[in-house]
């Protein structure tokens, strides 16, 4: 990991030395970790790890205290979140938050990534490539029949797609999923499982995720968090193997 | 998309509830009303310019300003200095000490008219005025606030403190502003008696041209992606920042066009009544305004003119006979809108009237529907009327 | 603006102004505190707050009618029984309105707020009708009449230092209530987590109501304190409101210690102003720094940084 530490340009993203404290609680504390380039990173750990934060740092929903997050050479620490997601950061939050009053192909409109500020929204009009982009997305996450019904009438899994289906369509560099899987049903799990392969062909991303077979499913490399720190990194069968993650899993 | 021709059906039912309206306002009223009660309707109907950029903010974006009052008072204020000052000519006013300046400047013993007077001898500046002066302060205010993520009940309260914060200023400083009487004793417009019932029923056309301009305007941006993107901010704020939306360079733009049509509301009020006064201002005053745009149905801008129309009616009714018990009406009017007909007039017409218009409608549907189009129109743009599936976005018990 | 004073004439006057914002001060923090709790515990916002303690003072000048019609031996102790029952009708009448209306609207915020400004209207109008629209004043006791002789200058007369250390036991008493007591450790759980509370047995419909009885009981105390020190007219409490609202705000809205640091230094900026400016004009400049400084730092002044 040192050696990576040399050039922050090779990764797609670089997080380095991040902190965040809460009324003096390190939620996240001294954390560095790397991304390559369409690499799929799972980050795991016990509840409180500081999982989500992170997450939340790199989107910029949350404000770092120190430390830098460097996406394709761009420092994200400074932007505010719709610069960050106009940078190429798509990120999907653990309950579903969807449109509910829109149908699902105005979800999917409405983060269509053209038409975003004050202006561009008031001239914005749905034209041919508008309707093709959100087609072919539609297609991606199995909601092909329910484009034009409201958001809300769709399943809790459903609405996880959806909520992937509109960071897909803003053509993120690297997406990032908190819990996709949470709630759902097994068959809905497999789906889901098979929509993130068709994503990794041509993205980055980064998941939070509990279910341990899930986790084996997808990931090329797994990050384990515990008390805002990095506590081991590799793959699966590496990490499953080390013995500070077995003791922090079952130490206590 | 299957639902395209019903919806175009529904843009032609809107499109008759306007000329409804239209027709309501521009030849009904005025035929069936004396002058002076013509006068007063425009008067009320000022206030509906508040209400549909209540709507607008509120209803849509979610953001309660209890100091709509203040823009309103700006652009009437704006008006009504640019009408004093032209009642003010030294030969008008030669029995003064200081001739040439407004008669309340002479009383308190000012001897030369405030700088900041002195643009409002322009016509067209004091148009500018009317509108950008309150644009600028909802700008410094919603920048100041959005910016920093203030919103909810914060903003109301902040909102309704600069309420009372220029109703006490403008006050206090007599000289400057008329005090508590206001601005008054305004005659003329560009040499234009406006006192005259001619005169009167003028202006009460022009208002409800200009309240038309606003509601197609408000109209335009609600049915564009600008006003999904309200709606969406309103119920889902953090999902529309990460989908790479400036939340608050929203907030402000809806903010400030609120700012615009109270403004030009109150210059309409100032041109109307004939004078403006702080008490058009205040705390009370503003909340008022909010209760316009409650009544007609927080998310309906056409529902936000009959709200100010009603309220302001039946306030002029019951203060001519029973004045004790307004009070109670309006009391009882804010906490019955808020409970038992959260979306006010619009929302009972929906559920009550448009069912039947839908029966009597009925053969229009089917034929509508045999002319299906493609999915790429814009006609399918123009469901985020007035009457859409959109009106679901209040439902508050959402945890 | 100093010119013209002495240096001891000018402490004479921060002195006096001093002690005039205090009988301010202690109106606001017994105003505020009402209005914190709801607020901070709720998130629920009283505009009807200014006529609850209104009907406090009503209910003081009704008890010092009575005491000098009927018991006018026992005049000089009837404050104390007066409020009392100011706390009483208020949080009777407190937890009334909550049952009625304000639990139908939690997760409402904007709409409590244009319910409650309704129900203020109300009341408003109510005492009009019964008590009319003049003030009225209650007569105080003998031993609350006077004042304190500090120097040549400077006197501080008792009815204010009373309504000042009224302020400061209520404001003891609901930090005690609040951070100390069982019920209020139920109170804070209800804010944090409220499933959570319930799933540990926190009847949380009864904890809001009667938080909201609590702070409608504290506005009655200091409707009650209000009588000492002013007259009592219908729209007397719509004046405080906006203030106290800044108040709160300006405080942080969760911290007890913020609201009366709040309230003591909006107090003193004011009154100290008003001597040398217009009160119009002190009133204006308060206010704008206040919203001047929220709109920098909207949190408050003590408010948590927790995570969001």
């Amino acid at each position: 990991m040192s050696a990576a530490k040399s050039k922050g340009t090779d990764f797609l993203l670089a997080v380095e030395g991040l902190t965040v404290s809460f009324d003096g609680f390190k939620a996240v504390d001294d954390l560095s970790f790397y991304l390559d380039p369409k690499e799929i990173r799972v980050i795991i750990g016990p509840n409180g790890a500081g999982k989500t934060t992170v997450l939340d740092l790199i989107c910029g929903k949350t404000k770092a205290t120190a430390g830098s997050i460097k996406f394709a050479g761009k420092e994200l620490t400074k932007l505010k979140e719709h610069q960050i997601v106009h940078s190429g950061v798509g990120r999907k939050f653990q309950t579903p938050s969807v449109f509910e009053d829109l149908t699902v192909f105005e979800n999917l409109e409405v983060s269509y990534p053209q038409g975003h500020s004050v202006m561009g929204a008031l001239a914005f009009k749905r034209d041919r490539a508008v309707v093709e982009a959100v087609e072919e997305v539609a297609e991606t996450i199995f909601l092909t029949d329910a484009l034009n019904e409201p958001a809300a009438s769709l399943s809790h899994g459903q609405k996880q797609w959806l909520e992937i289906g509109m960071l897909l369509i803003q053509k993120p560099d690297l997406l990032m999923l908190d819990e996709p899987v949470a709630g759902m049903s097994v068959a809905e799990r497999k789906k889901t499982a098979e929509l993130l392969r068709v994503i990794t062909r041509d993205h980055t991303v980064l998941v939070i995720e509990h279910d341990m077979q899930f986790v084996g499913d997808i990931a090329d490399r797994v990050t384990v968090m515990h008390q805002g720190k990095v506590l081991s990194e590799g793959s699966i069968e590496h990490v499953k193997s080390d013995p500070k993650v077995i003791e922090v899993y079952l130490g206590h | 998309m299957k639902s395209s021709s019903p919806l175009k059906w529904f843009g032609s039912r809107e499109g008759l509830y306007y000329l409804a309206l239209a027709f309501l306002l521009a030849v009904i009223l005025p035929l069936v009303l004396d002058p002076f009660r013509l006068n007063m309707v425009g008067k009320y109907l000022t206030y509906a310019f508040v209400a549909i950029g209540l709507v607008m903010c509120w209803g849509k974006a979610g953001i309660l300003s209890l100091g709509q009052g203040v823009f309103f008072g700006l652009g009437g204020y704006c008006m009504a200095m640019f009408l004093k000052l032209e009642a003010s000519t030294p030969e008008a006013t030669a029995i003064q000490s200081t001739p040439g300046i407004p008669d309340f400047m002479d009383w308190n013993q000012l001897t030369e008219l405030p700088w900041f007077w002195e643009p409002f001898h322009s016509f067209s500046f004091t148009l500018i005025a009317v509108i950008g002066v309150p644009v600028l302060l909802a700008f410094v205010i919603g920048f100041a606030m959005f910016t920093r993520r203030v919103g909810g009940v914060y903003f109301a309260i902040i909102t309704q403190a600069i309420a009372a914060i220029l109703t006490i200023l403008i006050i206090g400083q007599q000289g400057y502003t008329g005090g508590v009487n206001g601005i008054t004793d305004l005659q003329t417009l560009k040499g234009w008696d406006i006192r005259t019932d001619e005169a009167r029923t003028a202006l009460y056309f022009v208002c409800v041209g200009m309240l038309f301009l606003c509601l197609f305007v408000a109209r335009l941006v609600q049915n564009r992606k600008l006003g999904r993107i309200l709606v969406a901010m309103n119920a889902q704020e953090m999902r529309v920042r990460f989908s790479g939306y400036d939340v608050a360079a929203f907030k402000i733009f809806v903010f400030c066009l609120a700012a615009a049509f109270a403004g030009i509301g109150g210059a309409m009020f100032t041109l109307i009544v004939g004078f403006m006064s702080p008490s058009f201002i205040g705390i009370v005053a503003s909340i008022e305004m909010v209760i316009f745009c409650a009544l007609g149905g927080r998310l309906s801008i056409l529902g936000a003119v009959y709200g100010a129309l009603l309220v302001n009616a039946a306030k002029s009714g019951f203060s001519e006979s029973f004045p004790e018990l307004w009070p109670f009406a309006m009391g009882a009017l804010f906490i019955g809108v808020v409970l038992a007909f959260p979306n006010g007039l619009a929302g009972l017409y929906r559920s009550y009237v448009m069912p039947l218009e839908d029966r009597l409608f009925k053969r229009g549907k089917a034929e509508a529907q045999t002319s299906a189009e493609p999915v790429a129109t814009t006609a399918s743009a123009e469901k985020t009327d007035d009457y859409d599936p959109m009106i679901n976005t209040y439902s508050p018990e959402k945890s | 603006m100093f010119d013209g004073y002495t240096s001891s004439e000018l402490m004479s006057i921060f002195a006096m102004q001093g002690f005039a914002g205090l009988s301010l001060f202690s109106v606001f923090v017994l105003m505020a505190m009402g209005l914190a709790i709801i607020f901070g515990q709720m998130g629920v916002i009283n505009m009807a707050h200014g006529e609850f303690m209104i009907l406090g003072a009503y209910t003081t000048y009704l008890t010092s009618s009575f005491f000098q019609s009927y018991l006018p031996g026992l005049f000089g102790g009837y404050f104390f029984f007066a409020i009392i029952l100011a706390f009483l009708i208020c949080a009777a009448l407190g937890a009334l309105v909550e049952w009625l209306m304000i639990r139908h609207l939690y997760h409402r915020p904007l709409d409590t707020l244009l319910a409650t400004w309704g129900l203020s209207l109300i009341m408003q109008q109510a005492y009009r009708s019964i008590f009319g629209a003049r003030e009225v004043g209650v007569d105080l006791p003998e031993w609350m009449m006077g004042a304190f002789q500090v120097t040549d200058l400077v006197e501080l007369p008792i009815n204010g230092l009373f309504v000042m250390i009224i302020a400061l036991s209520i404001a003891v008493a609901v930090y005690l209530l609040m951070y100390r007591s069982g019920w209020g450790k139920n109170v804070r759980a209800v804010v944090q987590n409220r499933p959570m509370a319930e799933a540990v047995g926190i009847n949380s419909a009864g904890i809001d109501r009667a938080t909201f009885a609590l702070g409608c009981g504290i506005a009655g105390i200091a409707g009650a304190a209000f009588t000492m020190i002013g007259s009592t007219g219908p729209s007397s409490g719509q004046a405080y409101i906006v203030d106290t609202f800044l108040v709160v705000v300006f405080g942080g809205a969760q911290s007890l210690i913020g609201t009366i640091i709040s309230a003591f230094g909006i107090s003193q900026a004011q009154s100290t102003m008003e001597f040398f400016l217009s009160g119009s004009m002190a009133k204006v400049l308060t206010l704008l720094v206040v919203v001047g400084i929220l709109m920098l730092r909207p949190e408050g002044l003590m408010a948590l940084k927790v995570r969001r």
